[in-house]
């Protein structure tokens, strides 16, 4: 039996992840994320009398709180264990890795743990988020002026 | 020749220590049991040196001997620059031989015990591994409070230590014969699917001990291999019979036997402790069987490997045990 397909072999026996199941679920928790958030912006848009704007970067503001603060108590990691993408791909997903990531080095030292690592995983969002967004930008100037 | 035997050496006597999802598994006589994973120290590293410095500790006193009873103590762990066993061996004055084969390191240990014990006049050998499942996740995969979702191919860290006499004459379990593994690569990649990395490497050890000692699979009441897990186990059956045409019935994996379906582990446990937990604590328990085969299995797994595309290796060392 060589490599090939001894690898046939593993593929026909491992399980096989739900996907569909998944992506179900990721969508309707994700779906449930952002239907909190527009309640969320109408409340302080009403009730605060903020701009739509300011709405924002306050839903974020707050979401990222909450996030955070579940992580620090020990849910958070559960939740994403049952809910997949559904809690990652969000902002709260971006503020529970730099959580996390944190919060176990943190016994590493300021600089050698926390100052090293903090943006163990959030760092490829940073750093791709902001790439994107430049090219998208010199897109649009070339396109539209 | 890969194959040895061994001359009236034996397993004395062990010592437990397990984690708090390990104690509460399907296991039976645990000697000790640690309610958190932070066993009153500060991290999880720490924790673990504890417990192996616990496990060497508490077998000594159980069977009145000193350090100086001991003539070498050989143990590894999974822990970079096998950390944890470094570290404990501080408090531990016994001439020390550090090992590394991941998940084989329980077996290995007793090969080099044994055969110390049986060419160069040594009385009395102590061997100890561990492992802990966040300590692992730490440094293997991702932060703790992350909880990234884990395919089903996945085996769980088992939290435990354990540490073994082996001397000469009269005990509970004769080491009869070992066979020492080759490294084995297969191309797989897949980090999370660590029973597929070492099932052939199981297969082919399994085979040449049998070839070797020129037994056939009937020779043993079991063949219990470390941390396959469930999903590893049907790959390892699969293989050697495709491959060597050997038709495994009397098979257990211990990753496979360790955890309890509603705990949520997936393909079940792994760790270089996963192998002597399940053998001492739940199958010599038993007494059902008299000849065991044991083969650990340890995926030499390498983060930076890993991400520079490179297959995993993994190698296997098999023990042939005889319960008393």
């Amino acid at each position: 039996m060589n490599k090939t397909e001894y690898q046939k072999l593993v593929k026909t026996l491992s399980p096989k992840e739900p996907k569909f199941r998944n992506a179900i679920m990721a969508f309707l928790i994700g779906g449930l994320i952002g239907f909190i958030g527009e309640v969320i912006v109408n409340i302080l848009m009403e009730s605060f009398g903020l701009a739509r704007v300011d709405s924002y970067a306050w839903l974020s503001f707050i979401l990222i709180l909450f996030a955070t603060f579940m992580t620090a108590l020990g849910k958070f990691d559960n939740w994403v264990t049952k809910a997949k993408c559904g809690l990652i791909i969000p902002t709260t997903g971006f503020a529970h890795s730099v959580q996390s990531a944190a919060l176990d080095y943190k016994k590493d030292g300021l600089v050698t743990g926390i100052g090293a690592n903090i943006f163990k995983l959030a760092g490829s969002v940073i750093l791709y988020g902001i790439l994107s967004a430049f090219f998208l930008c010199v897109l649009k100037v070339v396109l539209y002026g | 020749m890969a194959s040895l035997k061994f001359n009236n050496i034996y397993l004395k006597d062990w010592f437990t220590i397990a984690g708090p999802l390990e104690s509460n598994s399907r296991l039976k006589e645990i000697d000790l049991k640690m309610d958190d994973y932070y066993y009153g120290e500060k991290t999880f590293e720490k924790a673990e040196v504890k417990m192996q410095r616990v496990v060497v500790e508490r077998i000594l006193e159980k069977n009145h001997l000193s350090n100086n009873d001991i003539d070498i103590l050989v143990g590894g762990d999974l822990l970079d620059q096998i950390t944890a066993t470094n570290y404990a061996a501080i408090d531990i004055p016994i001439s020390f031989l550090g090992i590394y084969s991941a998940c084989a390191t329980f077996p290995e240990s007793l090969i080099i015990s044994s055969a110390f014990l049986n060419d160069k006049g040594m009385k009395k050998a102590l061997s100890v591994t561990s492992s802990h499942n966040l300590g692992a996740e730490r440094q293997f995969r991702y932060p703790i409070e992350y909880g990234a979702p884990r395919p089903h191919t996945a085996t769980f860290t088992s939290t435990a230590s354990i540490s073994t006499i082996i001397g000469e004459g009269e005990g509970k379990i004769k080491i009869e014969s070992a066979t020492i593994g080759k490294v084995t690569e297969m191309g797989i990649t897949d980090a999370n699917n660590m029973g597929a990395v070492m099932a052939p490497a199981a297969a082919r050890t399994l085979y040449e001990h049998l070839n070797d000692l020129k037994r056939n699979l009937d020779y043993y009441d079991l063949i219990l291999t470390g941390d396959l897990g469930c999903v590893g186990s049907d790959i390892f059956k699969e293989y050697a019979l495709k491959k060597y045409n050997l038709k495994i019935k009397n098979h257990l994996d211990a990753g496979c036997e360790l955890y309890l379906k509603s705990q949520e582990t997936y393909a079940g446990g792994s760790g270089p402790a996963c192998l002597p937990l399940v053998l001492f604590n739940k199958i010599i328990p038993l007494s059902k069987y008299k000849k065991i085969l044991i083969i650990g299995t340890g995926a030499l797994h390498s983060k930076t490997f890993v991400n520079q595309k490179s297959p995993i290796p993994a190698i296997a060392h098999a023990v042939s045990l005889e319960v008393l």
